[in-house]
């Protein structure tokens, strides 16, 4: 704390020292030296922390906006428009600047939640138990109202008794495997994105 | 076209869409026209930030689309204004239609082969005179008598007929002359509410900006393509382009703002029920398809690109087959399931009302907001016996047990669904790795840069693991039934503790490869129906060209003064084109309309196309070749080296569309689904091809109810996204736009007694909500036919999880489809509106 009280001689020199207008009177400039003063001088970028920096789409609209995402021990510390991209130049809209807010949101859930038939509540249960039991149901579902042939003879060996909504904020290499299990694997035909609406 | 090629633009029209507020980063290359000239136009019921920095803002009455742009059409060609040695060579203006054929004109809104029975068309009299023309777009079928039967000829015999004077009275350009005759200035204003004077400088700036030394833009969102009569409004615009010769050449095109980062890629790859990747039609029971063979007679073009389609197909089958594909046994065409009817999303709505799907996967989609009439979404909900729900934040639609519409209005208690509800969360991007299209086909990687947060994971893991886990689960299977499973191949590499598959590994087979050596395919000309190549979307063919190179990933802008096709950032499909169908930026000879707007050329010295983008044609045709039609040309050798629609079977623009649509060849007025007014233009109401799924719980209002006199239109908002969370859990976006709201004109709110920020109750006969009111002049009210119609509108974005929240604006609509697309009407429905709240149960409405 002594530190803090200085004298007023050496607060007023200080305050003088760092005086923008001055020294851009002095020919500074505005846009440079001048700005600077000690407070400024001390100050990091906080990327500077960063240890690792890749590249990302904004996950919103399809325009498509490039991103830099920053992390730093595995977590993300700040995400900003790539100046590389001949598609934002940098730039981001107000939703694709909060985009660390999604990831970083107090909202998000980072567990498997169970609702069993009829309860009142959500339940929180192991990942790999939920993948076996969703396996399971997939299975006894297809196997419950898989047609191979219509009461004519014809073959169309479908299921219309599973269905799955979305894509259009996933990856195409996530469709592509959405589309091949399902459609080419398990013979669903009811599979749709928000590209229909 | 790109985005940033509408910097070239001279003049562009924003219609259908927001696009300052809702693409503000698209915006920039609107402004950026601007500053060098263009005249930017919007065209839209209210006046929003995008009308703010437009030159000239024409206020329409939501719905009345193809009467604006059905006018545009007429002041064109009464007007002489089209740009003639381009629509007269590269479109089919001259082209001889049917003598059977009879207009919208003259069947008071019908068009010759309709049956009223079954709502549909038969394509037979809107073909080329003596031809049949296939359909190139996957879903739509051909709705005629077939080919060969009776004096029909194929399109490989000869060129379709055409009368280059325009005389003919049959000929596309009498066709349209007369189809359009009565959307008049004075038309336009009575339809639209647009004033006249205001109409004509629109069509005057359009007419003004074409030729050879300028090019205009149609810059369109979900405002156009969510009508009964979405796909007819984006063809008006196209026949708009063709005619002014905006096609194909820098700054001139039609771009679709789309939604979702990848929803264009989920449309190229679909989650779609009716197409198989890239474009192939799904297997169809009432198509023709029952064995490959027949699939391939039937759904392969004579000419044009689309000849080489049973490569495609033979090489996805390979993909997806692996060695379970071979030529005795269909290249497994039959584990591909066969469709028996329209399983789009709202039919899938009401099957799970109909208790017919008994398990469903929601991956990143949410219907309980997103969807049209809430409330029946969630009453299917409830009918199912399990659901997946994939997000990173509780959605309204994993909540919809405990917090929906019903439970909210005490009609149900969660101790009475018995759905099996699971959550599970999922990697947000920077979490994962993997590449999504933009609006305009660029394919863009992005990185994996921290670890997604507990259990969070990709949907890549969900789905490769879930496949794993079936595959064990059916392996020891004999029914023939469970031979797809086990025959697709599944061997995708993982990656760490979580095993992780790895994208790049799915990219390389999107992009396909040599099934003997395993090399990447470097473009989709190595294609090949033996077998021995697989491919998992020719489109995409050129992404993974070689084993190391990913061209998603190539981030290299052009410099300042370079071609500004920026081709070494990403990879556009197909081949890295940037403009599709760039021939036609040069005239019939190959060379370019003018130095100012030059593209694509032919250099006769080395005989090839060349130019600023890569050429989207036969790189070494010349300008000056025909086909030698006494040699019955099948596919690219079927078009001439001035025919640049290649993808089109005669390498024409399609002015007049003789195949393919469901609802007309040409576009015509009709009034929206619900209207409070009569059509002016014809004695028919609504699209009579519309889907309407009319049932209790989702009836519709008749024209001029007037216990509903209001139309609604609903939106976005530029800090809110879509039906998702994503921006409603997200701090500074949700404070932002913290609380829903319906946009009011004053002089409405006056005669309502509606105060600025009162509560308001909207009710339609699918169901009431409540939300506070924006009296604004943003929305002004229309005179129509003399007297004056009230328009208001609200987001549709809020619901009741997150920060940002408020009712839900779908529970007021309707489930109905446009006639091609099965897309349904969020634009112009009509309501009642009152000051005062819904009585709610107090004890559920506050959970």
């Amino acid at each position: 704390m002594k530190k803090m009280r200085r004298s007023m001689s050496g607060r007023v020199s200080g305050f003088l020292r760092d005086w923008s207008l001055p020294r851009q009177l002095a020919g500074e400039s505005v846009m440079a030296e001048a700005a600077k003063s000690a407070a400024s001088r001390a100050l990091r970028p906080r990327l500077e922390e960063a240890d690792k920096v890749g590249t990302s789409i904004c996950p919103f609209c399809a325009v498509g906006c490039a991103q830099l995402v920053y992390a730093k021990n595995g977590k993300p510390i700040h995400i900003e428009g790539d100046p590389r991209s001949p598609v934002n130049q940098g730039t981001l809209c107000p939703k694709g600047a909060g985009t660390l807010g999604v990831l970083l949101s107090p909202e998000r859930i980072n567990h498997v939640l169970h609702r069993a038939p009829y309860s009142d509540r959500w339940e929180q249960k192991p990942l790999d138990w939920a993948m076996e039991r969703i396996a399971q149901l997939t299975k006894q579902a297809r196997d419950e109202t898989f047609a191979e042939t219509l009461p004519d003879g014809r073959v169309i060996n479908q299921t219309l008794g599973l269905g799955s909504l979305g894509g259009a904020t996933l990856d195409n290499e996530e469709n592509y495997l959405i589309k091949k299990l399902f459609g080419g694997g398990l013979g669903m035909v009811n599979i749709e994105n928000q590209a229909r609406i | 076209m790109s985005l940033w090629d509408l910097a070239n633009s001279d003049c562009i029209v924003v219609m259908g869409s927001n696009m300052a507020e809702n693409h503000p980063i698209g915006f920039r290359f609107v402004v950026e026209a601007k500053q060098r000239g263009a005249t930017v136009i919007h065209v839209d019921p209210r006046f929003t930030r995008t009308s703010a920095l437009a030159d000239i803002h024409a206020p329409i009455r939501s719905g009345s689309d193809i009467a604006f742009l059905g006018g545009v059409i007429r002041h064109i060609l009464e007007n002489d204004l089209w740009f003639r040695d381009f629509a007269l060579n590269y479109t089919n203006i001259a082209h001889i239609i049917e003598e059977g054929y009879r207009d919208a004109e003259q069947g008071d809104g019908i068009f010759s082969g309709f049956n009223e029975t079954s709502g549909s068309y038969k394509e037979d009299t809107w073909q080329y005179k003596g031809k049949v023309v296939p359909s190139s777009i996957a879903e739509h079928r051909v709705q005629t008598k077939g080919k060969g039967g009776g004096e029909s000829q194929g399109m490989s015999d000869s060129p379709p007929p055409e009368d280059r004077t325009l005389q003919h009275p049959n000929c596309v350009y009498q066709i349209m002359r007369r189809h359009f005759a009565r959307y008049t200035p004075e038309m336009v204003e009575r339809v639209t509410g647009c004033p006249k004077e205001t109409f004509l400088k629109v069509a005057d700036a359009l007419a003004r900006n074409s030729g050879r030394e300028r090019t205009g833009a149609f810059c369109y969102a979900v405002g156009w393509t969510h009508h009964t009569v979405g796909v007819q409004i984006i063809r008006a615009a196209s026949i708009i382009q063709g005619l002014l010769g905006n096609v194909g050449r820098p700054g001139g095109g039609i771009l679709a703002l789309r939604g979702h980062v990848s929803i264009q890629g989920s449309t190229d790859i679909p989650t779609l029920y009716n197409m198989l990747p890239t474009y192939l039609p799904q297997p169809n029971i009432f198509h023709e398809h029952p064995t490959l063979e027949k699939y391939l007679e039937v759904e392969t073009p004579e000419t044009g690109w689309w000849h080489n389609l049973p490569k495609y197909v033979i090489s996805l089958l390979k993909a997806w087959y692996g060695e379970e594909s071979r030529a005795d046994n269909e290249w497994g065409y039959q584990f591909v399931p066969k469709l028996t009817g329209d399983v789009s999303q709202l039919p899938m709505t009401l099957a799970m009302g109909n208790g017919l799907i008994k398990g469903q996967f929601m991956l990143g989609q949410n219907p309980a907001v997103g969807a049209v009439n809430s409330e029946l979404v969630e009453m299917g909900f409830a009918k199912l016996d399990w659901m997946v729900v994939r997000d990173f934040a509780l959605t309204e639609t994993a909540n919809f047990w405990k917090n929906g519409h019903r439970v909210r209005k005490g009609e149900v208690r969660p101790e009475e669904i018995g759905t099996e509800m699971f959550f599970l969360p999922t990697a947000l991007a920077g979490e994962k790795d993997g590449s999504v299209t933009n609006t305009s086909r660029l394919v863009q990687w992005h990185d994996v840069v921290c670890e997604a947060p507990g259990d969070s994971r990709s949907d890549l893991w969900f789905i490769y693991h879930l496949g794993r886990r079936l595959k064990a689960l059916y392996a020891g299977s004999t029914e023939p039934r469970d031979r797809g499973i086990q025959a697709l191949t599944w061997d995708y590499p993982v990656r760490g503790a979580r095993q992780e598959p790895d994208p790049e590994a799915v990219l390389r087979e999107i992009n396909g490869y040599t099934v003997a050596d395993r090399k990447q395919l470097a473009s989709f000309k190595e294609i090949k129906d033996d077998g021995s190549t697989a491919c998992g979307g020719w489109m995409y063919t050129g992404v993974y060209p070689e084993e190391g190179v990913n061209k998603s990933r190539s981030r290299k802008p052009d410099k300042p003064g370079g071609s500004g096709s920026h081709a070494n950032w990403a990879f556009a499909w197909p081949a890295n084109r940037r403009t599709l169908y760039n021939r036609a930026s040069a005239d019939p000879d190959g060379k370019p309309w003018s130095e100012r707007k030059k593209m694509i050329w032919w250099d006769a010295e080395k005989g090839e196309w060349t130019g600023t983008d890569v050429p989207d044609f036969t790189k070494d045709l010349p300008p000056g070749h025909r086909p030698d039609w006494s040699k019955h040309p099948k596919g690219m050798d079927a078009l001439g080296g001035a025919d640049p629609f290649i993808m089109e079977a005669d390498g024409k623009c399609m002015l007049f569309v003789p195949s393919g649509l469901k609802d007309g060849p040409l576009p015509t007025h009709y009034e929206p689904i619900e209207s409070p007014v009569k059509n002016p233009l014809y004695g028919r109401q609504r699209n009579p091809a519309a889907h309407l799924w009319q049932r209790p719980g989702n009836e519709l209002h008749a024209p001029e109810d007037p216990a509903y006199p209001y139309v609604l239109t609903t939106y976005r908002l530029t800090e809110l996204h879509c039906g998702g969370i994503i921006s409603r859990v997200a701090p500074h976006t949700a404070e932002l736009q913290p609380e829903a709201f319906v946009e009011i004109p004053p002089e409405l709110a006056r005669e309502l007694g509606i105060r600025h920020l009162d509560w308001t109750v909207l009710a339609t006969k699918r169901g009431e909500i409540e939300v506070r009111a924006m009296v604004t002049e943003r929305i002004r009210p229309f005179t129509i036919g003399g007297r004056t119609v009230y328009q208001i509108g609200m987001p549709w974005v809020f619901g009741w999880e997150g920060y940002a929240r408020g009712d839900v604006a779908n529970v007021l609509l309707a489930i109905t489809g446009d006639a091609n697309t099965s897309i349904h009407t969020t634009k112009a429905i009509t309501c009642s509106l009152r000051p005062g709240r819904v009585v709610r149960p107090p004890a559920r409405a506050a959970e």
